[in-house]
Protein backbone atom coordinates (compact mmCIF):
# COMPACT_ATOMS: atom_id res chain seq x y z
CA UNK A 1 0.00 0.00 0.00
CA UNK A 2 1.16 3.35 -0.58
CA UNK A 3 2.21 6.22 2.37
CA UNK A 4 -0.71 8.08 3.35
CA UNK A 5 -1.04 11.24 2.51
CA UNK A 6 -1.42 14.17 5.42
CA UNK A 7 -5.09 14.75 5.53
CA UNK A 8 -5.76 18.95 4.89
CA UNK A 9 -7.25 19.92 7.65
CA UNK A 10 -5.60 23.39 7.74
CA UNK A 11 -8.68 25.17 6.81
CA UNK A 12 -7.26 28.31 3.55
CA UNK A 13 -9.67 28.99 1.91
CA UNK A 14 -9.37 30.36 -1.49
CA UNK A 15 -12.92 31.87 -0.78
CA UNK A 16 -14.42 31.81 2.64
CA UNK A 17 -17.27 29.80 1.55
CA UNK A 18 -15.10 27.98 -0.18
CA UNK A 19 -13.80 24.15 0.12
CA UNK A 20 -10.73 24.40 1.69
CA UNK A 21 -7.68 23.96 -1.06
CA UNK A 22 -7.16 20.93 -2.11
CA UNK A 23 -9.35 19.20 -0.32
CA UNK A 24 -11.37 17.93 -3.13
CA UNK A 25 -8.59 16.56 -5.14
CA UNK A 26 -6.91 14.82 -1.92
CA UNK A 27 -10.63 12.91 -1.19
CA UNK A 28 -11.45 12.07 -5.03
CA UNK A 29 -11.32 8.67 -6.08
CA UNK A 30 -12.83 7.08 -3.38
CA UNK A 31 -11.88 6.17 0.20
CA UNK A 32 -8.00 7.37 0.65
CA UNK A 33 -5.90 6.82 3.78
CA UNK A 34 -5.10 10.13 5.59
CA UNK A 35 -3.25 11.01 8.03
CA UNK A 36 -4.29 13.60 10.93
CA UNK A 37 -2.75 16.10 13.04
CA UNK A 38 -2.34 13.95 16.28
CA UNK A 39 -0.88 10.90 13.70
CA UNK A 40 -3.79 8.47 14.08
CA UNK A 41 -4.41 7.07 10.40
CA UNK A 42 -7.98 7.16 9.02
CA UNK A 43 -9.98 6.10 5.69
CA UNK A 44 -11.58 9.59 4.31
CA UNK A 45 -14.85 8.47 2.82
CA UNK A 46 -16.49 11.04 0.43
CA UNK A 47 -18.79 10.04 -2.29
CA UNK A 48 -22.30 10.07 -1.47
CA UNK A 49 -23.15 6.02 -1.65
CA UNK A 50 -20.11 5.37 0.39
CA UNK A 51 -21.06 8.16 3.23
CA UNK A 52 -24.54 6.51 3.33
CA UNK A 53 -23.16 3.59 3.59
CA UNK A 54 -20.71 4.03 6.66
CA UNK A 55 -23.03 6.42 8.75
CA UNK A 56 -26.30 3.61 8.33
CA UNK A 57 -24.36 0.25 8.64
CA UNK A 58 -23.96 -1.10 12.27
CA UNK A 59 -20.34 -2.56 11.38
CA UNK A 60 -19.35 1.06 12.02
CA UNK A 61 -19.23 2.04 15.66
CA UNK A 62 -19.12 5.49 16.70
CA UNK A 63 -17.23 5.33 19.88
CA UNK A 64 -14.85 7.19 20.55
CA UNK A 65 -11.14 7.67 22.07
CA UNK A 66 -7.42 7.05 20.07
CA UNK A 67 -9.64 8.48 17.48
CA UNK A 68 -8.20 11.03 14.70
CA UNK A 69 -8.52 14.43 16.22
CA UNK A 70 -9.13 17.20 13.50
CA UNK A 71 -9.74 19.87 16.09
CA UNK A 72 -6.08 20.74 17.44
CA UNK A 73 -2.57 20.58 15.64
CA UNK A 74 -1.87 18.05 18.76
CA UNK A 75 -4.92 16.26 18.58
CA UNK A 76 -6.74 16.92 22.14
CA UNK A 77 -9.40 15.10 22.59
CA UNK A 78 -12.01 17.36 24.34
CA UNK A 79 -14.63 14.61 25.71
CA UNK A 80 -13.66 11.81 28.22
CA UNK A 81 -15.12 8.19 25.66
CA UNK A 82 -17.15 7.78 28.65
CA UNK A 83 -19.33 10.36 29.83
CA UNK A 84 -22.22 9.50 30.55
CA UNK A 85 -24.84 10.95 28.39
CA UNK A 86 -22.62 11.59 25.42
CA UNK A 87 -25.24 9.90 22.80
CA UNK A 88 -22.99 10.70 19.98
CA UNK A 89 -20.52 8.26 21.36
CA UNK A 90 -22.55 5.07 21.74
CA UNK A 91 -24.20 2.43 19.72
CA UNK A 92 -27.16 0.36 19.58
CA UNK A 93 -28.78 -0.59 22.23
CA UNK A 94 -27.24 1.98 24.58
CA UNK A 95 -28.00 4.55 21.83
CA UNK A 96 -31.31 3.80 21.45
CA UNK A 97 -31.69 4.01 24.89
CA UNK A 98 -30.92 7.39 25.02
CA UNK A 99 -32.11 8.51 22.28
CA UNK A 100 -35.36 7.40 21.95
CA UNK A 101 -37.02 9.05 24.84
CA UNK A 102 -35.51 12.02 23.63
CA UNK A 103 -36.79 11.37 19.92
CA UNK A 104 -40.40 12.24 21.49
CA UNK A 105 -39.53 16.01 22.44
CA UNK A 106 -38.44 16.42 19.04
CA UNK A 107 -40.98 14.96 16.63
CA UNK A 108 -42.56 17.07 14.11
CA UNK A 109 -45.30 18.00 15.44
CA UNK A 110 -43.96 19.90 18.62
CA UNK A 111 -41.48 21.40 16.17
CA UNK A 112 -44.15 22.66 14.31
CA UNK A 113 -46.09 23.91 17.48
CA UNK A 114 -42.71 25.81 18.61
CA UNK A 115 -42.87 27.48 15.32
CA UNK A 116 -45.10 30.61 16.28
CA UNK A 117 -42.57 31.14 19.47
CA UNK A 118 -39.96 30.92 16.97
CA UNK A 119 -41.37 34.22 14.90
CA UNK A 120 -41.98 35.88 18.03
CA UNK A 121 -38.02 35.72 18.38
CA UNK A 122 -36.81 36.79 15.60
CA UNK A 123 -39.29 39.66 14.98
CA UNK A 124 -38.79 40.74 18.71
CA UNK A 125 -34.42 40.62 17.68
CA UNK A 126 -34.99 42.31 13.69
CA UNK A 127 -37.41 45.18 15.81
CA UNK A 128 -34.27 45.83 17.98
CA UNK A 129 -31.63 45.33 15.09
CA UNK A 130 -34.03 47.93 13.00
CA UNK A 131 -34.42 50.26 16.04
CA UNK A 132 -30.40 51.00 16.56
CA UNK A 133 -30.32 51.28 13.22
CA UNK A 134 -27.74 50.34 10.22
CA UNK A 135 -25.26 48.99 10.28
CA UNK A 136 -25.75 46.33 12.43
CA UNK A 137 -24.06 42.84 13.06
CA UNK A 138 -26.04 40.08 11.96
CA UNK A 139 -24.37 37.57 13.98
CA UNK A 140 -24.89 39.16 17.33
CA UNK A 141 -28.39 40.69 16.23
CA UNK A 142 -30.28 37.32 15.11
CA UNK A 143 -27.71 34.17 14.72
CA UNK A 144 -26.06 33.94 18.02
CA UNK A 145 -29.17 34.44 20.47
CA UNK A 146 -31.87 32.65 18.17
CA UNK A 147 -31.08 29.13 19.19
CA UNK A 148 -29.67 29.87 22.40
CA UNK A 149 -33.30 31.17 23.18
CA UNK A 150 -35.26 28.41 21.74
CA UNK A 151 -33.39 25.47 23.41
CA UNK A 152 -33.77 27.04 26.71
CA UNK A 153 -37.25 27.29 25.98
CA UNK A 154 -37.37 23.47 24.41
CA UNK A 155 -35.62 22.42 27.53
CA UNK A 156 -37.97 24.61 29.91
CA UNK A 157 -35.17 26.56 31.79
CA UNK A 158 -37.80 28.90 33.97
CA UNK A 159 -37.98 32.38 32.97
CA UNK A 160 -36.10 33.59 36.29
CA UNK A 161 -33.29 31.25 35.50
CA UNK A 162 -33.31 32.32 31.64
CA UNK A 163 -30.19 35.03 32.06
CA UNK A 164 -28.34 33.27 34.28
CA UNK A 165 -28.54 30.16 31.93
CA UNK A 166 -28.12 32.32 28.85
CA UNK A 167 -24.43 33.66 29.93
CA UNK A 168 -23.19 30.52 31.07
CA UNK A 169 -24.36 28.96 28.12
CA UNK A 170 -22.74 32.09 25.98
CA UNK A 171 -19.26 31.40 28.06
CA UNK A 172 -19.55 28.42 27.05
CA UNK A 173 -19.65 28.54 23.01
CA UNK A 174 -18.73 32.78 22.82
CA UNK A 175 -15.04 32.34 22.80
CA UNK A 176 -12.65 30.19 21.30
CA UNK A 177 -11.10 29.09 24.56
CA UNK A 178 -9.16 26.29 25.58
CA UNK A 179 -10.07 22.90 26.48
CA UNK A 180 -9.48 23.62 30.50
CA UNK A 181 -11.89 26.96 29.82
CA UNK A 182 -14.52 24.66 28.39
CA UNK A 183 -14.52 22.40 31.16
CA UNK A 184 -14.51 24.87 33.93
CA UNK A 185 -17.49 26.65 31.89
CA UNK A 186 -19.52 23.32 31.51
CA UNK A 187 -19.18 22.60 35.06
CA UNK A 188 -20.67 26.61 35.66
CA UNK A 189 -23.46 25.60 33.04
CA UNK A 190 -24.55 21.78 35.37
CA UNK A 191 -24.30 23.81 38.10
CA UNK A 192 -27.07 26.18 37.27
CA UNK A 193 -28.81 23.35 35.25
CA UNK A 194 -28.96 20.85 38.47
CA UNK A 195 -31.73 22.85 40.73
CA UNK A 196 -33.34 23.30 37.43
CA UNK A 197 -33.59 19.41 36.94
CA UNK A 198 -34.58 19.05 40.55
CA UNK A 199 -37.26 21.33 40.92
CA UNK A 200 -38.54 19.72 37.84
CA UNK A 201 -38.36 15.93 39.02
CA UNK A 202 -40.56 16.90 41.93
CA UNK A 203 -43.29 18.46 39.75
CA UNK A 204 -43.42 15.44 37.98
CA UNK A 205 -44.18 17.28 34.70
CA UNK A 206 -43.42 15.87 31.38
CA UNK A 207 -44.05 19.28 29.19
CA UNK A 208 -40.72 20.01 28.18
CA UNK A 209 -37.41 17.93 27.30
CA UNK A 210 -35.91 18.19 31.14
CA UNK A 211 -38.68 17.25 32.75
CA UNK A 212 -39.55 14.85 29.66
CA UNK A 213 -35.86 13.31 30.83
CA UNK A 214 -36.51 13.33 34.33
CA UNK A 215 -39.41 11.90 34.91
CA UNK A 216 -40.35 9.28 31.69
CA UNK A 217 -36.69 8.16 31.98
CA UNK A 218 -34.51 5.64 33.58
CA UNK A 219 -31.39 8.72 32.81
CA UNK A 220 -29.18 9.05 35.99
CA UNK A 221 -28.48 12.67 37.12
CA UNK A 222 -24.81 12.42 35.49
CA UNK A 223 -26.85 11.41 31.95
CA UNK A 224 -29.40 14.15 32.24
CA UNK A 225 -27.27 16.90 32.77
CA UNK A 226 -24.43 16.06 30.14
CA UNK A 227 -27.65 15.56 27.59
CA UNK A 228 -29.20 19.17 28.64
CA UNK A 229 -25.16 20.57 28.02
CA UNK A 230 -24.89 18.10 25.22
CA UNK A 231 -28.64 19.51 23.01
CA UNK A 232 -27.39 23.37 23.89
CA UNK A 233 -23.97 22.38 22.73
CA UNK A 234 -24.88 20.47 19.59
CA UNK A 235 -27.55 22.76 18.74
CA UNK A 236 -25.98 26.64 18.88
CA UNK A 237 -23.10 27.38 17.37
CA UNK A 238 -24.20 24.85 14.24
CA UNK A 239 -27.42 26.87 13.63
CA UNK A 240 -26.12 30.13 14.65
CA UNK A 241 -23.42 29.70 12.01
CA UNK A 242 -25.15 28.32 9.29
CA UNK A 243 -27.93 30.87 9.81
CA UNK A 244 -24.85 33.28 8.49
CA UNK A 245 -23.31 31.34 6.02
CA UNK A 246 -27.08 30.88 4.50
CA UNK A 247 -27.12 34.21 4.50
CA UNK A 248 -23.78 35.26 3.15
CA UNK A 249 -24.50 32.49 0.10
CA UNK A 250 -27.42 34.62 -0.65
CA UNK A 251 -25.35 37.89 -0.51
CA UNK A 252 -22.71 36.48 -2.98
CA UNK A 253 -25.58 35.02 -5.40
CA UNK A 254 -28.49 37.57 -6.04
CA UNK A 255 -29.87 35.70 -8.58
CA UNK A 256 -30.84 32.86 -6.20
CA UNK A 257 -31.38 35.37 -3.69
CA UNK A 258 -33.84 36.63 -5.84
CA UNK A 259 -35.74 33.56 -6.07
CA UNK A 260 -36.18 33.74 -2.29
CA UNK A 261 -37.87 37.43 -2.23
CA UNK A 262 -40.29 35.99 -5.16
CA UNK A 263 -41.70 33.08 -2.95
CA UNK A 264 -40.66 33.22 0.54
CA UNK A 265 -42.90 30.64 1.34
CA UNK A 266 -40.94 28.42 -0.51
CA UNK A 267 -38.39 28.87 2.45
CA UNK A 268 -38.96 25.24 3.56
CA UNK A 269 -36.86 23.70 0.25
CA UNK A 270 -34.77 26.45 -0.04
CA UNK A 271 -33.47 26.02 3.45
CA UNK A 272 -32.96 22.31 2.59
CA UNK A 273 -30.56 23.38 -0.96
CA UNK A 274 -29.05 25.65 1.32
CA UNK A 275 -28.17 23.53 3.62
CA UNK A 276 -26.84 20.58 1.31
CA UNK A 277 -24.93 22.84 -0.69
CA UNK A 278 -23.00 25.27 1.94
CA UNK A 279 -22.76 21.81 4.41
CA UNK A 280 -20.75 20.56 0.71
CA UNK A 281 -18.75 23.48 0.53
CA UNK A 282 -17.57 23.46 3.87
CA UNK A 283 -15.64 20.99 2.62
CA UNK A 284 -13.03 19.09 5.08
CA UNK A 285 -13.29 15.81 7.03
CA UNK A 286 -16.19 15.14 9.11
CA UNK A 287 -17.86 12.58 11.21
CA UNK A 288 -15.73 9.92 12.63
CA UNK A 289 -16.47 6.18 13.04
CA UNK A 290 -14.60 3.03 13.33
CA UNK A 291 -14.96 -0.49 11.79
CA UNK A 292 -15.79 -3.25 13.78
CA UNK A 293 -15.67 -5.73 11.01
CA UNK A 294 -14.15 -6.53 7.67
CA UNK A 295 -16.67 -3.87 5.48
CA UNK A 296 -15.94 -2.92 1.86
CA UNK A 297 -16.73 0.42 1.02
CA UNK A 298 -16.69 1.87 -2.78
CA UNK A 299 -14.60 -1.23 -3.52
CA UNK A 300 -12.17 -0.62 -1.03
CA UNK A 301 -11.48 -3.00 1.76
CA UNK A 302 -11.76 -1.49 5.19
CA UNK A 303 -10.54 -3.61 7.91
CA UNK A 304 -11.52 -4.37 11.44
CA UNK A 305 -10.28 -1.42 13.48
CA UNK A 306 -9.86 1.12 11.21
CA UNK A 307 -10.49 4.48 11.52
CA UNK A 308 -13.55 6.04 9.14
CA UNK A 309 -13.88 9.85 8.47
CA UNK A 310 -16.57 10.81 6.67
CA UNK A 311 -16.76 13.90 4.50
CA UNK A 312 -20.30 15.47 4.13
CA UNK A 313 -18.86 17.15 0.42
CA UNK A 314 -20.40 14.14 -0.69
CA UNK A 315 -23.38 16.29 -0.91
CA UNK A 316 -21.85 17.59 -4.06
CA UNK A 317 -21.56 14.04 -5.64
CA UNK A 318 -23.69 13.97 -8.28
CA UNK A 319 -25.33 11.04 -7.77
CA UNK A 320 -27.14 12.61 -4.98
CA UNK A 321 -28.62 15.34 -7.71
CA UNK A 322 -27.59 16.80 -11.00
CA UNK A 323 -25.50 19.89 -11.48
CA UNK A 324 -24.62 19.00 -7.57
CA UNK A 325 -22.15 22.02 -7.17
CA UNK A 326 -24.22 24.24 -7.88
CA UNK A 327 -26.58 26.05 -5.33
CA UNK A 328 -30.33 25.61 -6.90
CA UNK A 329 -32.80 27.51 -4.89
CA UNK A 330 -35.45 25.74 -7.25
CA UNK A 331 -34.75 22.54 -6.82
CA UNK A 332 -36.85 20.23 -5.05
CA UNK A 333 -35.12 18.98 -1.59
CA UNK A 334 -33.38 16.14 -2.05
CA UNK A 335 -32.04 13.72 0.80
CA UNK A 336 -28.80 15.77 1.22
CA UNK A 337 -26.29 14.74 4.15
CA UNK A 338 -26.40 18.04 5.76
CA UNK A 339 -27.72 16.62 9.05
CA UNK A 340 -26.48 13.19 8.26
CA UNK A 341 -27.66 9.61 8.13
CA UNK A 342 -28.37 6.64 9.68
CA UNK A 343 -28.99 6.23 13.51
CA UNK A 344 -26.84 8.95 14.77
CA UNK A 345 -28.59 11.62 12.32
CA UNK A 346 -29.52 15.10 13.79
CA UNK A 347 -31.88 14.65 16.79
CA UNK A 348 -32.20 18.71 16.52
CA UNK A 349 -32.66 18.66 12.50
CA UNK A 350 -36.49 19.56 12.29
CA UNK A 351 -35.79 22.27 15.33
CA UNK A 352 -32.73 23.35 13.19
CA UNK A 353 -34.60 23.69 10.16
CA UNK A 354 -37.61 25.50 12.08
CA UNK A 355 -35.29 28.25 13.22
CA UNK A 356 -33.09 28.77 9.63
CA UNK A 357 -36.91 28.62 7.29
CA UNK A 358 -37.90 31.30 10.04
CA UNK A 359 -35.16 33.03 10.50
CA UNK A 360 -33.89 33.66 6.99
CA UNK A 361 -37.55 34.42 5.35
CA UNK A 362 -38.30 36.95 8.03
CA UNK A 363 -34.78 38.47 7.42
CA UNK A 364 -35.30 39.18 3.98
CA UNK A 365 -39.01 40.22 3.81
CA UNK A 366 -38.05 42.59 6.81
CA UNK A 367 -35.47 44.15 5.19
CA UNK A 368 -35.23 43.25 1.66
CA UNK A 369 -32.79 45.61 0.74
CA UNK A 370 -30.24 43.64 3.08
CA UNK A 371 -26.95 43.79 2.11
CA UNK A 372 -23.38 43.02 3.17
CA UNK A 373 -21.43 46.46 4.64
CA UNK A 374 -18.44 45.15 4.13
CA UNK A 375 -16.93 42.52 1.01
CA UNK A 376 -17.76 38.73 2.56
CA UNK A 377 -14.54 37.83 1.46
CA UNK A 378 -12.84 40.59 4.07
CA UNK A 379 -15.09 39.41 6.67
CA UNK A 380 -13.66 37.63 9.58
CA UNK A 381 -14.26 33.75 10.34
CA UNK A 382 -14.12 31.67 12.74
CA UNK A 383 -12.14 28.46 12.32
CA UNK A 384 -11.76 26.33 15.03
CA UNK A 385 -12.12 22.94 13.41
CA UNK A 386 -15.66 21.71 15.01
CA UNK A 387 -17.61 24.55 13.35
CA UNK A 388 -16.85 27.05 10.61
CA UNK A 389 -18.57 30.42 10.14
CA UNK A 390 -19.00 34.25 10.19
CA UNK A 391 -17.83 35.87 13.75
CA UNK A 392 -19.57 38.78 12.40
CA UNK A 393 -21.26 39.55 9.26
CA UNK A 394 -21.99 43.53 8.89
CA UNK A 395 -25.03 44.58 7.07
CA UNK A 396 -26.94 47.55 5.94
CA UNK A 397 -30.20 47.91 4.65
CA UNK B 1 -48.03 -1.73 -2.34
CA UNK B 2 -47.79 -1.89 0.94
CA UNK B 3 -45.98 0.41 3.17
CA UNK B 4 -44.50 -0.54 6.40
CA UNK B 5 -42.08 0.43 9.06
CA UNK B 6 -39.98 -1.28 11.34
CA UNK B 7 -40.32 0.58 14.55
CA UNK B 8 -37.24 -1.51 16.10
CA UNK B 9 -34.68 0.48 14.18
CA UNK B 10 -37.07 3.93 14.11
CA UNK B 11 -34.96 6.69 15.86
CA UNK B 12 -38.04 8.68 15.34
CA UNK B 13 -36.36 11.04 13.22
CA UNK B 14 -39.48 11.84 11.54
CA UNK B 15 -37.94 12.29 7.73
CA UNK B 16 -41.21 10.25 6.86
CA UNK B 17 -44.14 12.79 8.46
CA UNK B 18 -41.78 15.67 6.24
CA UNK B 19 -41.69 13.61 3.20
CA UNK B 20 -45.37 12.61 3.01
CA UNK B 21 -47.67 13.93 6.22
CA UNK B 22 -50.68 12.00 4.36
CA UNK B 23 -48.72 8.92 4.82
CA UNK B 24 -46.71 8.84 8.15
CA UNK B 25 -47.17 10.10 11.64
CA UNK B 26 -44.90 10.31 15.03
CA UNK B 27 -46.29 8.44 18.09
CA UNK B 28 -47.80 10.84 20.69
CA UNK B 29 -46.47 8.04 23.32
CA UNK B 30 -42.85 7.64 21.45
CA UNK B 31 -42.31 9.85 19.11
CA UNK B 32 -42.03 6.45 16.69
CA UNK B 33 -43.12 6.45 13.13
CA UNK B 34 -46.60 5.25 12.49
CA UNK B 35 -48.12 4.29 9.13
CA UNK B 36 -51.49 6.24 8.32
CA UNK B 37 -52.26 4.48 5.07
CA UNK B 38 -50.55 1.09 4.21
CA UNK B 39 -52.23 1.24 0.99
CA UNK B 40 -51.72 4.79 -0.32
CA UNK B 41 -53.14 5.70 -3.69
CA UNK B 42 -50.83 6.32 -6.82
CA UNK B 43 -50.62 10.12 -6.20
CA UNK B 44 -49.28 9.69 -2.24
CA UNK B 45 -46.35 6.86 -3.99
CA UNK B 46 -44.04 9.61 -4.51
CA UNK B 47 -43.92 11.10 -1.06
CA UNK B 48 -43.73 7.62 0.49
CA UNK B 49 -40.64 7.01 -2.07
CA UNK B 50 -39.06 9.95 -0.62
CA UNK B 51 -39.53 8.60 2.82
CA UNK B 52 -37.69 5.21 1.90
CA UNK B 53 -34.87 6.97 0.67
CA UNK B 54 -34.78 10.05 3.46
CA UNK B 55 -35.49 7.63 6.85
CA UNK B 56 -32.17 7.87 8.47
CA UNK B 57 -32.81 4.04 10.06
CA UNK B 58 -33.64 2.95 6.81
CA UNK B 59 -36.93 1.45 8.43
CA UNK B 60 -39.19 2.69 5.95
CA UNK B 61 -40.35 -0.46 3.03
CA UNK B 62 -43.17 -0.13 -0.25
CA UNK B 63 -43.90 -3.65 -1.35
CA UNK B 64 -44.37 -2.84 -4.60
C1 LIG C 1 -27.92 23.70 11.26
C2 LIG C 1 -27.87 23.13 12.41
C3 LIG C 1 -27.35 21.74 12.69
C4 LIG C 1 -26.51 20.95 11.95
C5 LIG C 1 -25.83 21.26 10.63
C6 LIG C 1 -26.36 19.71 12.68
C7 LIG C 1 -25.61 18.62 12.24
C8 LIG C 1 -25.55 17.41 12.87
C9 LIG C 1 -24.89 16.23 12.34
C10 LIG C 1 -24.18 16.15 10.99
C11 LIG C 1 -25.04 15.22 13.24
C12 LIG C 1 -24.57 13.78 13.10
C13 LIG C 1 -23.37 13.46 13.92
C14 LIG C 1 -22.85 12.06 13.69
O1 LIG C 1 -23.38 11.31 12.85
O2 LIG C 1 -21.90 11.67 14.39
C15 LIG C 1 -25.76 15.78 14.37
C16 LIG C 1 -26.08 15.09 15.52
C17 LIG C 1 -26.75 15.65 16.60
N1 LIG C 1 -27.35 16.91 16.64
FE1 LIG C 1 -27.31 18.30 15.21
N2 LIG C 1 -27.09 19.79 13.83
C18 LIG C 1 -27.72 21.00 13.88
C19 LIG C 1 -28.57 21.47 14.86
C20 LIG C 1 -28.90 20.79 16.01
C21 LIG C 1 -29.83 21.25 17.03
C22 LIG C 1 -30.64 22.53 16.96
C23 LIG C 1 -29.82 20.30 18.01
C24 LIG C 1 -30.56 20.24 19.31
C25 LIG C 1 -31.20 21.13 19.89
C26 LIG C 1 -28.92 19.25 17.61
C27 LIG C 1 -28.65 18.12 18.34
C28 LIG C 1 -27.93 17.04 17.89
C29 LIG C 1 -27.68 15.84 18.69
C30 LIG C 1 -28.14 15.59 20.12
C31 LIG C 1 -26.93 14.98 17.87
C32 LIG C 1 -26.41 13.59 18.24
C33 LIG C 1 -27.41 12.57 17.87
C34 LIG C 1 -26.97 11.14 18.10
O3 LIG C 1 -25.75 10.90 18.16
O4 LIG C 1 -27.83 10.26 18.21
N3 LIG C 1 -28.39 19.57 16.39
N4 LIG C 1 -26.09 17.11 14.10
S1 LIG D 1 -38.01 8.57 9.13
FE1 LIG D 1 -37.50 6.50 9.73
S2 LIG D 1 -36.51 6.74 11.71
FE2 LIG D 1 -37.57 8.63 11.30
S3 LIG D 1 -39.56 8.42 12.26
FE3 LIG D 1 -39.80 7.81 10.16
S4 LIG D 1 -39.47 5.63 10.24
FE4 LIG D 1 -38.66 6.39 12.13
Amino acid sequence: MTEAAVCPVHHERDHPLQPPIGFAEAVSGGPVRMVWPNGVEAWMVSSYAGVRQVLSDSRFSTRKGGQPEMRTDDGEEVLDPDQPGNINGIDGAEHMRLRRPLSRGFMVKRMNELRPRIQQIVNEHLDVMEAKGAPADLVTSLCLPLPSLVIAELLGVPPEHQELFQATAGDLFGKNGSKDEYLAHATRLAEVLTPIVEAKRAAGTNDDMIGLMANDTDFSMDELIFLCIGLLAAGHETTSNFLGLFTLHLFEKPDQLEILRRDPSRADVVVEELMRYTVGQLGGPGLTRRATEDVEVDGVLIRAGDWVSVSLMANLDEALCPRAEQLDLERDAVSHLGFGFGPHQCLGANLARAELQIGLRTLFERFPNLRPAVPVTEMAYRNDMITYGAAEIPVVW
Amino acid sequence: MTVRIDQTGCIGAGQCVLAAPDVFDQSDDDGLGIVLIAEPSADLLPGVRDAVDRCPAQVVTLEE
